[in-house]
Parts: C-alpha cells; structure tokens; sequence
C-alpha cells in the first residue's frame, strides 16, 4: 500500500517537452506510472512520449482527470508553474527543479498554506510507491514494495538505504524525497504525520542531514505522536562549519544548532535510534520488523 | 550596477567591527557634519561623473577642515579610484546573527562592503562619505579629501576584520599612510587584501541593528531590528534573544509600514529616532524583496550625537539561483576562492569543499558525498575534500573530478562513490578509465563503488588494473581508507 501516490494518480508533467521532462516521463511511464498528459505553454496540441500536451495545467487537468503533476520546468520558470498546478487544482505537485530562487518558493509557501495541495520538493528526486507509481527520477529497479516507510532530504541517499533495505528483503510502502533546499512543501513530520497514519507502513527510515531544524521538530512530532517505530540516519557528521555542502540546507551554523549532532541527539531523545552507517539503519529497521 | 557612478554627498563614520576598538574610538572620534544638497567632488579619475564646482573640494583646499552645518542628513560620496580587481574570499561576514548566518553561505553571493553600501545608498539610506583605494596614495588622498580622521578598512569577506588588524583609525596623513601599508597587501585569515575603504569617522553615542533576512523555519522574511547592535550582536541573539525585536513579513504582501514601525517600537528604540530606523527599515526590504537578497543588514546602524542615523557597515548576500534576473548585483560577483583547488572546482562547476585530510571522496548527490564523509571518518580515516559531481555526469565531468582530487597534494587515496539514478555507470566508469589511462603509474590508488542505473554495465567497463572495485559502499569506504594509510606511511 501506499501514501500519496499509487497506480490510479493520474499525472500531468510539466516541462515535457523539454529533454529531462520527455526522459523522465518516458521512464515513469515505463515504471507504470500513469501519465495522462503533459502541459507547456506555446506546445498544446502535439504529442509527447504518447500523451497528450496542452498548454496549460488547468486544460490538462480538465480534459483528462489529472490529480498530481511533476514539474520539470527550468528553474526561472518552475516557481510560476508549481503556482499554476496549485491553482488547476491539482491533489499532488513534485517539483524536481533544482535552483528555484528563494524567494519564488517563500510565496509558494504561503500559497501552499491557502490550498489543499501537497507540495513535494522542490530539488528533490520525488515519490515512489514501489510497484504501482513513482513521480520524479528514482531508479525503480532498486525499490521493492513492503512495509517500510521512507523519507529524507537527500535522492542518492535515499537510494543508498533503499538499497540496504531491498538487498536484505525489506521493501518499501512509499519512499518520499523531500529535497534539499531551504522552504520546501512536504518535510519531515508531513510525511511521518502520512506514514503514522497509513496503517501498511510498519516502520519508518528518516534521512536527515546537517542545516536546518527540521530533524529536531521531527524528533519533537515522533516523541509525541507516534507509534510507528521510526530509525534515522543524518548525513554530515564530519561536515565543518560554515561551508556549505551541496545542498543549499545543508549548511551548519557556527552556534551549535543545525548540526549532526543536535539532530542525532534529539532523535535518541525521541527513542529513535541513529544508524552511523546506511546499512545500520537497515539493521534498526530490521528489529522494528 | 555602475561602479564608477558616485552620489553626491557628505560626511560621516567610523566603524571597527571591534566592539573594543569601537568604545576606544568613541572618546577619541568627533562628529562633523557636511553641507549636503546637490554638490559632489571630484577627483582626477571621476571627474566624468561630477560637477566639477565643488564647494567642499574648494572649501578643504583653503582650510582643510570643512565647516559643516549640523543636523543635516548625511549624504553620501561614492568614488572608486582603480578598476575592480579580482577579489578575495567568502567566509562569515563581520555582522552576521545566528538566525541570519544559517542562510548566509558559501551559495549565496555576498558583496563588498563597499559594494553593499553602494547600493543601500542609491535606496536613500545614509552611508558613510568613504572611497575605495587601493594603493598607499590612493589612501592618503581620499583621506585628505575625506578629512580626518578616517577608518581604513579591508574589502574582504572575512569576520573579525577589526580584530585581525584590518580596519585602521588615522587622524593624520601619516597614519592614513600607515595605516595603508598595514592593510593593503596584507594577509587577512588567508585572504590578500587588494583594496581598502577610506572612509569618514565619526562620534556616535548608541549603535543599532537592523536587518532582514529569510526565515527558513517559518519559510517567510523575517524584519529585525535591536538597540543592541554592534558586533556582537550574535551573542545578543543567543543569550538575550528578545533583545532583538523581530516581525515576520508575509512575502506576498511585502512589509506594511505599521510592520517596520511595530519592530523599531518592539526594540526600543527612543522616540526621536523611531521614524528614521522604520524607513531604513522599509527601505531594505524593498531592496531584500527586489534584489532576491538573502540577507541585507546594517550592523552597527550608528546613532550620532545629533541623532543622525547611518548605515556604519552594510552586508547584502545575493541568492544565487536568483542571479538570472539580478543582472546588474551579478555583474559585481568577484570571483574569490580560498585556494587553487576552489578555483578550479569552480571552473570545472563542482560543488566542491576542501578539507584537512587524505582521502580523496567523489560521488554524486550531497547526501551521500557527506555520507561518504562520514564513514571515512567512521572507518577511522579523515576526508581531504567534499566532491558532488551532480547528477547526470558524463565522461569528461567524471574525468574531471579525479583531476581534481589528484591535484590535492594530501591525498593519499580516493573513494568515488556513484549511486546512479540519473547518472549512469557506463559513464561514469568510461570517465574513470579514460582519466586514469593517461597516467603511466596512476598517482593514487583509486577505489570504484558503482551502483544505481547502469552499474553492472559500468563495471563491465571499469579497468581492473587501474582501480579497485568495491561492491557495498561499507567496503570500498574501508579498503580507501586501508589504501589512505598504507600511502601515507
């Protein structure tokens, strides 16, 4: 089972016309994914790996029912086109773009807080329900359906521990990338919040890395409200201080919050253990199990 | 943006982002206020820019000491005597908070000082009558021009410049000339001191601060302002954090005028000034608003004896993803990296942070490079750098990479860790063979791990005698860092 996103979300992508946009949508597609169409302005009417184009989201989702999009729009543009989807409405935005300005997603943040859309992203890898769907970029050859859960801020960390798990026979009910970037929509006690409540998901991997106080205020959310046993890992232990390590997140400040060990200690205090290495989190959620 | 352009203007400041050095300077500083309105200076290579009648050029050249009105608002002089010159360095800025450093990083462009300053300027809010110089004469004539005394300060991005000697006071032609030869040239934190501000010194009975930057926990700007300014405002924030009056904008709305009133009121700041610091205030939302900053601060904000306010130091980060429709703040970027590697990194378009120790770590994605790290570390080894070579990488980019880290004298070996999704291992391991088969002896024993899209194929691919192939991440982890000892022996 699932949360989000299973083999009856009807997708729309944006950008595909585009070379990343075409590419992923064909391997969605090929995943299973059930794409109905894609949307860009100027390009409506042709035809694009087999569906559809339209020129704008709200035509896509008119004519064919589409409840969720992912956007593969440059990154000038991406802001304008998450605020489209919201605006169509969509159920369900992924937005892959990375480099989308700041300030562009502060007022998709606000937005957000207005509308019953879920934002995924943006600068994430997307959302898997192994077997049934996947929005974004995520190899599916490496996931495998099951009982776990899976958020974290990082795509090829996310592959790394889906890798761990699936290689010892733990599969997965939906894997979630919430990106790297400052404001994001979906972060780490939304999705927790959807893995407690998806009665299919027996425990649940959270990836989390320097920068940012999300870790602790998931630590604060498992502590109080759930019962589905959760294992993390956190990313930049040996990261210093005031350099800035890819991701735009994920950056320490030099006064002690925001730093491995914070989060690691936060999340010990909240009864979840801490894996030092991707494949000891798989060796926690192997006990959960 | 044009940096010759000047404004017109007049008079002004001190500054020492040393609180000690400041509370020095205050019993010895005095306060002088110019005539304002329309009339500027000129000099030999600005005077395009100027009216060439001048009072105040006329009025130094008879006395040497202006005769200045008070209480007039001080306005300011902008003149940039070299060419830009290739910069130095990002590191923490003189005047960052707690709140406001977790975003300010090594992705956001900072300016200069003087950069930042220009542009508060051209906004409306007073700034420092200052010059950048970047010779001794040079100095020494701004200062003459400016009056004495005048701050000398060093145009880096370095914390601390007070403190580490560079910002100088000078109360004379031969101090501004000491003062000059100190700092000009001068190794600061690692960073080359090419140019100084020349900037007027002036008395001031309280500092402030103000700034807004964006709150990522809120996902929304965030106003602050404090009587507490001055350096070190960063401890402000932690040990008395209501010290500092803080209003979260809403970004659609932008920031109402009762918002910058409230937060000047909220700080406390004395009646008499409460209209100034909220139109400063407002001002620089605008320009966080219109410029995609990521933080604008004034800090010290100085009060003066007349209850003048005025911007005595000025940081402005830029948003880098925002650069594309900042074209004039983009145009004033100077390139600056700590070292040749950086440089490169940055030429070659890596995300790329050099580190103190001996194993070599390439990989793709910044999750799994900083986990990488970490299990070197936990493996018992020390990383010599963090290398994203980003999704998707073809041969070359891949090829690349190892010349990167093969160029880092202290590495001893290298890990390259490939999770593919986008990316491919075919490619990946083409990049790699191709990089390595130009070498007679390979200078570093190279450990492959491949997984993800492509990697059975990659490895088909990957020359055996040119690396070790590793399967789990946990080994190839493990034999870099047996590899990484055994060379260092």
């Amino acid at each position: 089972m699932s949360v989000l996103v299973d083999s009856d979300t009807r997708v729309v992508v944006q950008g595909i016309t585009g070379g990343e946009g075409k590419f992923h949508a064909e391997q969605m597609m090929e995943y299973g994914t059930n794409i109905v169409a894609g949307a860009v302005p100027g390009k409506g009417g042709q035809e694009v790996a087999g569906v559809p184009v339209y020129d704008t989201v709200h035509e896509a989702a008119r004519e064919e029912d589409a409840d969720a999009s992912v956007v593969f729009v440059p990154p000038a543009f991406a802001g304008d086109a998450v605020f489209e989807a919201l605006d169509a409405p969509l159920d369900l935005v992924v937005a892959i773009t990375e480099g989308i300005p700041t300030q562009d997603m502060a007022k998709v943040n606000k937005r957000l807080s207005e509308v019953d859309t879920r934002l995924i992203g943006p600068n994430c890898p997307g959302i898997i329900t192994p077997g049934e769907s996947k929005l974004g970029i995520l190899p599916g050859n490496i996931f495998e359906s099951g009982d776990v859960g899976l958020v974290s801020r990082s795509g090829t960390l996310t592959y790394q521990v889906v890798d761990n798990l699936t290689s010892r026979g733990i599969g997965q009910t939906t894997a979630i990338g919430i990106g790297g970037d400052p404001i994001i929509g979906t972060d780490f006690t939304d999705a927790l919040e959807l893995f407690e409540n998806d009665p299919d998901t027996k425990a649940v991997v959270m990836c989390g890395e320097i920068g940012g106080e999300d870790e602790e205020e998931a630590a604060r959310f498992i502590a109080e409200n759930m019962d589905t046993p959760v294992a993390g890992f956190i990313a930049g232990r040996t990261a210093p201080p005031g350099k800035r390590m890819g991701h735009a997140g994920a950056i320490v400040s030099g006064s002690g919050t925001g730093t491995a060990e914070s989060k690691i200690e936060a999340l010990n205090d909240a009864g979840v253990p801490v894996g030092d290495t991707p494949n000891e989190v798989a060796d926690h959620i192997e006990d959960f199990l | 943006m044009d940096n010759d352009r000047l404004k017109s203007g007049e008079l002004l400041v001190t500054l020492g982002p040393s609180a000690g050095l400041r509370f020095e300077l205050a019993d010895r500083l005095f306060l002088r206020v110019g005539p304002s309105g329309s009339n500027a200076r000129c000099s030999a290579t600005t005077d395009r820019l100027y009216a060439p009648n001048d009072d105040k050029v006329q009025d130094d050249s008879s006395s040497g000491r202006r005769s200045r009105p008070p209480r007039r608002r001080p306005r300011r002089v902008w003149r940039q005597f070299p060419p830009r010159v290739p910069g130095s360095a990002f590191t923490d800025s003189d005047t960052t908070n707690s709140r406001t450093r977790e975003v300010s990083s090594e992705s956001r462009m900072r300016l200069h000082e003087y950069q930042a300053k220009r542009v508060f300027a051209d906004a409306g809010i007073p700034t420092p009558d200052a010059t950048l110089a970047s010779s001794v004469d040079e100095v020494v004539e701004a200062a003459e021009e400016i009056g004495y005394p005048v701050a000398v300060k060093a145009q880096v991005h370095v914390g601390g410049r007070g403190k580490a000697g560079g910002i100088k006071l000078a109360e004379s032609a031969d101090e501004a000339e000491e003062a000059a030869e100190d700092i000009i040239g001068m190794d600061l934190k690692g960073y080359h001191v090419e140019r100084v501000l020349v900037e007027e010194a002036v008395n001031f009975k309280n500092e402030l601060y103000v700034g807004v930057t964006m709150d990522r926990g809120e996902g929304k700007p965030v106003a602050m302002v404090s009587t507490k300014g001055g350096v070190d405002i960063e401890s402000v924030a932690e040990e008395t954090p209501d010290a500092i009056a803080r209003e979260h904008i809403d970004p659609a709305f932008g920031m109402h005028p009762y918002q910058a009133r409230k937060a000047v009121y909220d700080a406390g700041v004395p009646r008499e000034l409460a209209s100034d610091v909220a139109s400063v205030l407002q001002t620089m939302y605008q320009l966080w608003d219109d410029r995609d900053a990521s933080e604008v601060e004034i800090n010290p904000l100085m009060v003066t004896e007349d209850d003048e306010i005025i911007a005595a130091d000025a940081v402005m980060n830029i948003d880098d993803d925002a650069l594309f429709r900042q074209q004039e703040l983009a145009e004033m970027e100077e390139e600056a990296f700590e070292d040749d590697l950086e440089r490169k990194a940055g030429e070659y378009g890596f995300d790329y942070v050099r580190l103190s120790g001996n194993v070599g770590i390439i990989g793709n994605g910044a999750g799994l490079v900083m986990t990488t790290l970490d299990l070197v570390d936990y493996y018992g080894g020390e990383p010599a750098n963090f290398l994203d070579i980003g999704g998707g990488a073809k041969a070359e980019r891949v090829a690349n990479a190892l010349d990167m880290v093969f160029s880092d004298e202290n590495v001893d070996a290298v890990v390259f860790n490939i999770f593919g999704g986008i990316t491919r291992g075919d490619e990946v391991a083409k990049g790699i063979n191709s990089a390595l088969e130009q070498f007679d002896e390979i200078p570093k024993p190279v450990v492959v791990r491949l997984a993800g899209t492509n990697a059975a194929e990659g490895r088909e691919i990957l020359n055996d005698e040119l690396v070790t192939v590793e399967e789990t991440l946990e080994d190839a982890v493990q034999r870099t860092v047996e590899y990484s000892e055994e060379e260092a022996q």
